[in-house]
């Protein structure tokens, strides 16, 4: 498998646009922080722009890869190596080149600027959000033949997870606020993982004091080791479902 | 060697395999002829698993193939269009394919250095044009010595030079008692190769017999001759059938 991967690695980096990822990354961090004086005001701003950035990226990369790379995929499956072999080292390599770009291009800057829990909490949620979003991907491009539809699917996912989900959020919330409605906005955030990473990193911040009765809640739930353990687990749930799918309808497709 | 039990393939509305069995021993060069969109190269897709059929049993070896991958190391595979990754390199190619392989054997070099493919290494694949794509492909089929190779339209864009080498290279498989399945159009290629003939329709095996008894059955000594025989027998029954009906 760490075969395959290793040529999947090598087809990434030749065409440069990981480079060019990382190094975007990498200066977007730098400059926010060395335009701010507070180094935690910075890690807010660059919060907001990795939340939108990572999926939108992972997706794409991810959708347009795979469709790039079928002739590979062809061609390795008249070998004798197996559907499951190949899709999983087909994920490794894109996932571990999306990771290493967010290690290098937020990691080094994080490190030099602001290391601290809240600086380790966004690298971790930016890695597990670059898995999450490359595993849903693939699901999107497994199941269609055809590419601008693939494609197509990616990007409504990404208008989904990233402005609608929340826009669905804010009026359940406005339409029943004559409710307690602390509980159900704490499932609801499980149902986006761009949104529970969010609050994750948010609740290891000083913000999280001016978010009222909620960011209390919040922060007695995320707060714990259990609130931890509990935002992983989901997340890891959401980088894994979409894979095992994928692999699934992977098996059984004619080529 | 190779057994195929009742086979069915849809694709969507279109049956491309219905009720297909076969049995394929090593020794044999089968040719397996039938018009366009008549299921061959489905059947070949079926025995690599590069489709799925519906339903029915595909056998390697007496062993079910399904979910199975080593027998793959037993079939070298020349596909009709070979689709290679495009910014790769030949030799890059070929080195890939080695090293994931990782045979023991010392691999077969012949077709490669044969078609000269030692001095295009440096060329991308993506400019190739379709007869060196088909250098290629031939070369990946026998760089492992196999048991069994399975070529769909082996000398379709070739030129005559490459064509006639390449199947003096089956030629020399044949003599080895390996198992080939080959496709073509061009019928007198298949009858220097053949020892069995497998003729399909609206993907269904019209017959399935020895090239031998063939010739006999319909007095004509060409491959050629000797299909258009019995396409046209098969034409004849039917217009028969419709002019009972008719009258």
């Amino acid at each position: 498998m760490l075969k395959i991967s290793r040529y999947v690695l090598y087809d990434i980096i030749r065409n440069k646009i990981v480079i060019a990822y990382t190094a975007f990354l990498f200066i977007v961090s730098i400059s926010l922080f060395s335009m701010e004086e507070n180094s935690s005001k910075a890690m807010l701003s660059l919060l907001n722009i990795v939340m939108i950035v990572i999926p939108l990226v992972s997706l794409m990369f991810s959708t347009i890869h795979w469709y790039n790379s079928y002739e590979f995929i062809e061609l390795m499956l008249t070998q004798p190596i197996s559907r499951k072999k190949v899709i999983l080292s087909e994920y490794a390599g894109v996932s571990g080149s999306l990771m290493t770009a967010i290690l290098i291009g937020i990691g080094l800057p994080v490190m030099i600027y602001n290391f601290n829990d809240t600086g380790i909490a966004m690298l971790l949620i930016a890695c597990l959000l670059s898995l999450i979003f490359t595993s849903i991907a693939f699901f999107a491009a497994v199941n269609s033949k055809d590419k601008a539809r693939g494609i197509g699917i990616a990007l409504m996912l990404w208008f989904y997870f990233v402005l609608i989900f929340d826009g669905l959020v804010l009026m359940i919330l406005f339409t029943f606020s004559d409710y307690p409605l602390e509980d159900l906005t704490l499932i609801l955030s499980s149902l986006n993982p761009v949104d529970l990473g969010r609050i994750y990193i948010m609740l290891h911040m000083d913000v999280s004091a001016l978010m009222g009765y909620t960011g209390a809640l919040y922060k007695d739930f995320f707060g714990g080791a259990f609130g931890m353990l509990y935002t992983l687990g989901i997340l890891g749930f959401w980088a894994a479902v979409p894979l095992l799918l994928a692999v699934r309808s992977f098996k059984k497709k004619d080529l | 060697m190779i057994r195929i039990e009742n086979i069915n393939k849809n694709f969507k509305k279109l049956q491309a395999l219905s009720e297909v069995n076969a049995e394929f021993t090593s020794g044999q060069v089968v040719a397996l002829i039938g018009p366009n969109g008549s299921g061959k190269t489905t059947l070949i897709k079926s025995i690599l698993s590069l489709v799925k059929p519906d339903s029915g049993n595909i056998f390697f070896n007496n062993l079910p193939i399904k979910n199975e991958v080593s027998y793959r190391n037993y079939i070298g595979y020349m596909p009709q269009i070979g689709k290679y990754p495009d910014n790769m390199k030949i030799g890059q190619l070929f080195s890939m394919i080695r090293n994931l392989r990782a045979a023991d054997k010392k691999p077969d070099e012949e077709v490669f250095y044969k078609f000269k493919l030692d001095t295009l290494k440096d060329k991308a694949m993506r400019g190739l044009s379709g007869g060196t794509r088909q250098k290629v492909s031939a070369a990946l089929a026998f760089l492992f010595d196999p048991q069994v190779l399975i070529l769909d339209e082996p000398t379709a864009g070739l030129d005559p030079l490459s064509s006639e080498m390449l199947k003096a290279k089956v030629l020399e498989q044949k003599q080895k008692g390996k198992l080939v399945l080959v496709t073509s159009h061009v019928l007198s290629d298949l009858e220097e190769l053949a020892t069995d003939v497998m003729y399909l329709q609206d993907g269904k095996v019209v017959f399935n017999k020895t090239l031998a008894s063939l010739q006999e059955e319909t007095g004509e000594q060409k491959l050629s001759k000797a299909i258009a025989y019995i396409m046209k027998k098969d034409q004849q029954k039917k217009e028969l059938s419709y002019l009972k009906i008719a009258k």
